[in-house]
């Protein structure tokens, strides 16, 4: 047992020199920083929440607090499946990290709706069949949520142009436009 | 990512007490690229210092009739900024021709200079790379190297820079103001990046106890004659295989004045003033666009996959110049190149 267990540990011991070594980056090892605590407003609920620095607010979203509507694709900020809105604004949650968002106001696919009615860009992309495996529409109708708010896209090609931050594997684009045309009032 | 410390910076002076302090942390504002490096480990900070809260969000005029932009003003903002619109057009399409609106929103001013190239194998920490890791080779140079350098490489690195703002802002002779332990200084924009040479590590000439504080342009904003043109694999949402920025002051159908700067094509945003100077007194046509590109490409050099580029930049200054002349810029939404 002694000299497995103690072979193993050297082994790991090893391997995290010689990345420390190879990256030359980082001071001596350190121990984990603690956790920090955050107080986020999410879809409109005083939120509080300890998270490491490293934790996303993609990963702070799905893995603390069960909101599983905000999709992690690529990881990489080159799909756009993570779009929220923090404050206001659309952002790619998986490049944001959540302790630098403290007292931010974030808004997910699951704040869009009423009680009593949809967004009218979840009824949109309905009334479009803007979607068809579904992964990438929460961050689509984020997006969107973001686009309309900014007020800068008039034509299909500007919507298009400020909406290609989001991928759809399933090439739904010509609907996600008509839906997003229609939510802005414009015809579909 | 490896874990790493994290603390916000009080004040600007705060933040460069802080970096001083610790050589292997870093600075974080937007983070689009930072944090995806770090998870890719190509960065290991030991410690990340929030400047994201600091006061450096304004975008205000300068009493010689320029502009002063804050180093947090995000991206989105500078774009769609009135006095960004009106007086230097070429910045807001240029910004608008790179990455999405969410990344624009995310992005700011200083970190869209900081940014770091998007060589493939500095992204692949199993291939060597002098950029990542000094010495161990560049292998890009006998590799895939279809989006790498044609100007300005060397046999260490052909890697480029991937930003379109400072492609504008090297034309337009943005200052670059900064601040470090023994006060502030500012930069031309042209001395801000660097060439690879035999240090490839090093992107820019700022110090490791320095932050960017501004970005100051001067009162000449070529708000008339312009274009920004960016060629790439797809029509949205890509790096520059070239782009181009442009810029003229005309009186009649002669130039007075050029400006001309390419993206994608070098480690850094490439200007060349020999080409502006032989643009000057000259009449505003393709013969004499051509003459300027020619100029401007004389020491462009291909690698195995790269050559189309430089009979691409060439087409592409001219077609730029043509755009600017006939004040027809070109459009960041409607992609037609006219």
């Amino acid at each position: 047992m002694e000299p497995l267990f103690g072979e193993f540990g050297k082994g790991v011991r090893e391997i995290q020199m010689a990345q420390h070594n190879t990256a030359q980056r980082s001071s001596d090892p350190i121990p984990p920083p603690d956790k920090i605590p955050i107080s986020l407003g999410i879809n409109g609920v005083e939120t509080t929440l300890r998270v490491a620095p490293w934790t996303t607010l993609l990963d702070a979203l799905r893995d603390h607090l069960e909101l599983t509507g905000t999709k992690k694709g690529c990881d990489h900020g080159q799909c756009g499946a993570c779009t929220v809105l923090v404050d206001g604004r659309r952002v790619n949650s998986c490049l944001t990290l959540a302790v630098m968002k403290d007292g931010a106001q974030v808004t997910t696919v699951e704040g869009l709706a009423t009680k009593e009615a949809l967004h009218p860009l979840q009824q949109a992309f309905i009334d479009h069949d803007a979607f068809q495996c579904g992964y990438c529409t929460p961050g689509q109708i984020c997006s969107a949520a973001g686009l309309i708010a900014e007020g800068k896209a008039k034509s299909p090609d500007q919507i298009r142009e400020l909406m290609s931050g989001n991928i759809c594997r399933c090439g739904a684009y010509p609907n996600i436009v008509a839906a997003i045309q229609q939510a802005m009032g414009g015809k579909s | 990512m490896i874990p790493f410390h994290y603390a916000r910076a009080a004040d600007v002076a705060d933040a460069v007490r802080m970096i001083s302090a610790d050589p292997s942390a870093k600075f974080i504002a937007g983070g689009t690229n930072l944090v995806d490096l770090m998870k890719d480990d190509v960065e290991r900070p030991s410690r990340l210092i929030d400047i994201s809260r600091l006061p450096l969000k304004a975008i205000e005029s300068t009493a010689d009739g320029g502009l002063r932009i804050g180093a947090l003003v995000p991206n989105s903002d500078l774009a769609y900024h009135p006095l960004i619109e009106q007086r230097y057009p070429l910045i807001a399409s240029a910004i608008l021709a790179g990455a999405s609106a969410q990344l624009r929103n995310m992005a700011s001013t200083g970190g869209n200079l900081l940014q770091r190239t998007r060589c493939a194998y500095f992204y692949d920490t199993v291939t060597p790379c002098n950029k990542r890791e000094p010495g161990s080779g560049c292998s890009a140079i006998g590799g895939i190297n279809r989006i790498h350098a044609i100007l300005g490489a060397s046999e260490d690195c052909i890697a480029t820079h991937p930003s379109d703002m400072c492609v504008a802002l090297a034309a337009l002779d943005a200052r670059v103001r900064v601040t470090g332990p023994t006060g502030e200084r500012t930069m031309a924009f042209n001395d801000f990046h660097r060439l690879p040479g035999n240090t490839p590590q090093t992107d820019t000439n700022l110090q490791p106890n320095e932050i960017v504080t501004a970005i100051e342009l001067p009162a000449l904003g070529f708000a008339s004659n312009y274009s920004y043109l960016k060629i790439r694999d797809r029509l949205s949402y890509a790096f520059a295989l070239v782009s181009i920025a442009a810029a003229l002051e005309l009186e009649g159908g002669t130039i007075k004045q050029a400006r001309l700067a390419l993206g994608g094509v070098a480690h850094k945003p490439w200007r060349n003033t020999a080409a502006e100077a032989a643009l000057r007194g000259q009449r505003a046509n393709a013969a004499s666009f051509a003459r300027a590109a020619d100029l401007l490409l004389r020491d462009a050099r291909g690698y195995e996959h790269n050559a189309f580029k430089i009979e691409l930049a060439r087409r592409g200054i001219i077609r730029t110049l043509t755009q600017a002349a006939q004040a027809t810029p070109q459009s960041q939404s409607d992609k037609k190149i006219r």
